[in-house]
């Protein structure tokens, strides 16, 4: 490579957040690796290897943090050297496919290390293992796809993993909330398969540079109206938005230990709202009448999931209802239309992966001692369950936006698009809200954590070592990204909003 | 009346009496004449490659997989059924007027409004196009076979075996 070309790819990464054509080869592997590390470990003359497969899940997810860190900084393409173009795929990376790519590694990584103390036998967890992998491979293609048609394949794989991955203890309650999911992801799928085939009607092809040319090239018409409809609609059943999150705490609260974690921390997240976010940014483009519809719907997504995370008696379907009203605070940024909404959105994505996890780890390690999440029956256990307990307040602190723990800078991002694009009445209600958020997660600590220990559970000890270790982890980001937020903002998500649409 | 709309009424009648049959049997067949329907629709509409996949895939080998699943149940008596079946009139009995009632809603909206929807203008081969210019989807798609299979092994297979 020439050093004249060094300096092009070097500009087309800081000005564009695109990767140059060359690093495609390098970011398909992102999406075959996985994929054949699954076909290796499954062939029937390789059986010795399947005992390395949690390792390797392991490496893969590590390796995947550290590429996604040390893409951040632009220099990485000085010391880069793979030309070859192993395939031909429409694949491009951003800072904002970077923070999904990162948090999506965090939230599997945790995933592993929980199903490894929830999952007894050795050929459930080598499954189990296999489907995260799977999970892997479509989360990566469908963040680096720029592409309607290829977003929604790899939404698909997403998809079919975690219908199989709720049903995986074949509970007859997971079954259930597992057939509700699929059929009204079945729904999405058919809108969002009727959007892209209107938009191949207007547009001639599916990428998203096309689209946008083609939508900005014409005065917005009931076809291109109708078709943005249904993809919006199709994004909010994927993500659980009102009016369309019936299915989400039923199956957030039913599903293994582990798969909650999972779902709730980075799939109905990427699934819904990154897909949303990303086609809104790179094909729809803004326009007053999505913002209204969005920000409105975030708002009535907050009211809603606050109001029924209020009353819940169960800690896992209370975190289902909180995940619905985080979600709201997700849209409400993209709606606010600005480069810092987007950047407020994209850091709260990050942030909702991680705090969100950090409470479905708690509730897994409370339930793997107590054997129940029903609140009323469970109290005090920050006595005997102290890293547990401390975790989880580290947690709800910034689930709630308090400062200085991570969920605070990505909510006062929001609030302050929202004053800055003149939306006050938003602006007021997201932080009264927010104060609802801090209520029912308050009582949710008071009832479980605080308070009288209940007499059948004095002689508990604190979880496994995996579950700490996983909420230590997270609470660590959490922190050190609410501590260091001046760094973080810079070098992370300030740039997010630096280019494209909002140029 | 065109004879495309003919082919559209006999589809949805097809999707219909699929959807509503009291028997799976006749349902897995209702449901490949619908795709029966669906390809000679779409060939009309001069889609030759996707009339193929539809003949193909989803009226022929798709029902094959239902057919030989059904021949493994245990067929319910006919006391059952009958009363299957009337549960089912008592909570749905709504449902096809409402997709009768969409469908001649849009179809008025449509008229009214002068919508013409043109096929785009594609002049590249299909094939070429799946393999040497889009390889992601062909990529995703054998993942999602892959995964498919899986599921199938996990849910069945290791059922199966809990069992003995």
């Amino acid at each position: 490579m020439g050093k004249a070309h060094l300096t092009d790819i070097e500009n087309l990464y800081r000005y564009y957040g695109l990767c140059p054509w060359e690093m495609c080869s390098m970011l398909s592997l992102l999406i075959t690796i996985p994929f054949f590390s699954i076909l290796l470990f499954n062939l029937p003359f390789l059986k010795f290897l399947r005992r390395a497969i949690t390792a390797w899940a392991y490496v893969l997810f590590c390796a995947q943090i550290a590429l996604a860190l040390r893409l951040f900084s632009p220099e990485f393409l000085n010391s880069f050297t793979l030309r070859a173009h192993l395939f031909n795929f429409n694949i491009a990376l951003d800072n904002f496919s970077l923070i999904v790519l990162l948090s999506s590694a965090i939230v599997l990584f945790v995933t592993l290390i929980i199903a490894n103390y929830t999952i007894d036998s050795e050929k459930k967890r080598f499954n189990f293992i296999n489907l995260l992998i799977f999970a892997q491979a479509g989360l990566n293609g469908l963040v680096l796809s720029r592409d309607m048609f290829g977003l929604y394949i790899f939404l698909e794989i997403v998809a079919v993993t975690s219908y199989i991955l709720i049903v995986f203890d074949k509970d007859i309650k997971a079954l259930s909330a597992a057939f509700k999911y699929f059929i009204l992801s079945a729904v999405a799928s058919v809108l969002m398969v009727a959007s892209i085939a209107l938009i191949l009607l207007f547009s001639g092809d599916t990428q998203f540079s096309v689209i946008h040319k083609a939508i900005s090239g014409q005065s917005p018409n009931l076809l291109i109206m109708f078709s943005v409809a249904l993809f919006v609609c199709a994004a909010f059943v994927k993500a659980g938005i009102v009016p369309f999150h019936g299915w989400l705490p039923e199956v957030y609260s039913c599903s293994p230990a582990a798969v909650s974690v999972l779902l709730a921390g980075i799939i109905s997240k990427t699934l819904g709202i990154y897909t949303l976010m990303r086609v809104v940014k790179d094909a729809f483009g803004f326009n007053s009448h999505l913002n209204n519809v969005l920000l409105f719907a975030g708002m009535i997504s907050i009211v809603i999931g606050a109001l029924a995370a209020l009353v819940q008696k169960d800690f896992k379907k209370m975190l289902g209802f909180s995940s619905i009203s985080q979600m709201g605070y997700i849209v409400l940024g993209l709606g606010n239309g600005t480069a810092l909404g987007f950047a407020g959105a994209a850091f709260h994505i990050f942030n909702h992966a991680i705090f969100k996890s950090l409470l479905f780890v708690n509730s897994a390690a409370i339930e793997s001692r107590t054997r129940t999440t029903h609140m009323q029956e469970l109290g005090g256990l920050s006595k005997v369950m102290p890293v547990t307990g401390l975790t989880s307040v580290l947690g709800f602190v910034s689930a709630a936006g308090l400062p200085p723990l991570a969920g605070f800078w990505s909510k006062l991002l929001i609030v302050m698009a929202l004053i800055s694009s003149g939306h006050f009445i938003y602006a007021i209600l997201a932080i009264v809200l927010s104060a609802l958020t801090l209520a029912y997660l308050l009582s949710m600590q008071r009832m479980v954590f605080f308070g009288k220990l209940n007499e059948r559970f004095l002689k508990i000890k604190e979880a496994e070592f995996g579950f700490s270790l996983a909420a230590i982890i997270l609470a660590a980001i959490i922190v050190l990204a609410g501590l260091f937020y001046p760094f973080v903002l810079e070098k992370f998500i300030l740039p997010i909003g630096s280019f494209g649409v909002f140029k | 009346m065109n004879l495309n709309i003919i082919i559209l009424i006999i589809l949805v009648i097809a999707a219909l009496w699929a959807a509503m049959t009291r028997s799976l049997l006749r349902a897995a067949i209702g449901l490949a004449f619908m795709s029966i329907v669906l390809t000679v629709l779409m060939f009309r509409l001069n889609s030759g490659l996707a009339a193929v996949f539809e003949l193909s895939v989803c009226a022929g080998l798709i029902p094959v997989l239902f057919v030989s699943t059904i021949s493994l149940t245990h067929p319910l008596t006919k006391e059952e059924v009958l009363q299957h079946m009337k549960d089912r009139i008592r909570r749905f009995w709504y449902l096809p007027f409402i997709i009768v009632a969409v469908g001649i809603a849009l179809s008025l909206i449509a008229v009214k409004l002068n919508i013409k929807l043109t096929a785009p203008e594609i002049q590249r081969d299909a094939r070429m196009v799946l393999w040497n210019e889009r390889p992601l989807y062909l990529a995703g798609q054998i993942i999602i076979l892959l995964v498919g299979v899986f599921s199938v092994v996990i849910l069945f297979k290791e059922s199966g075996k809990d069992e003995h």
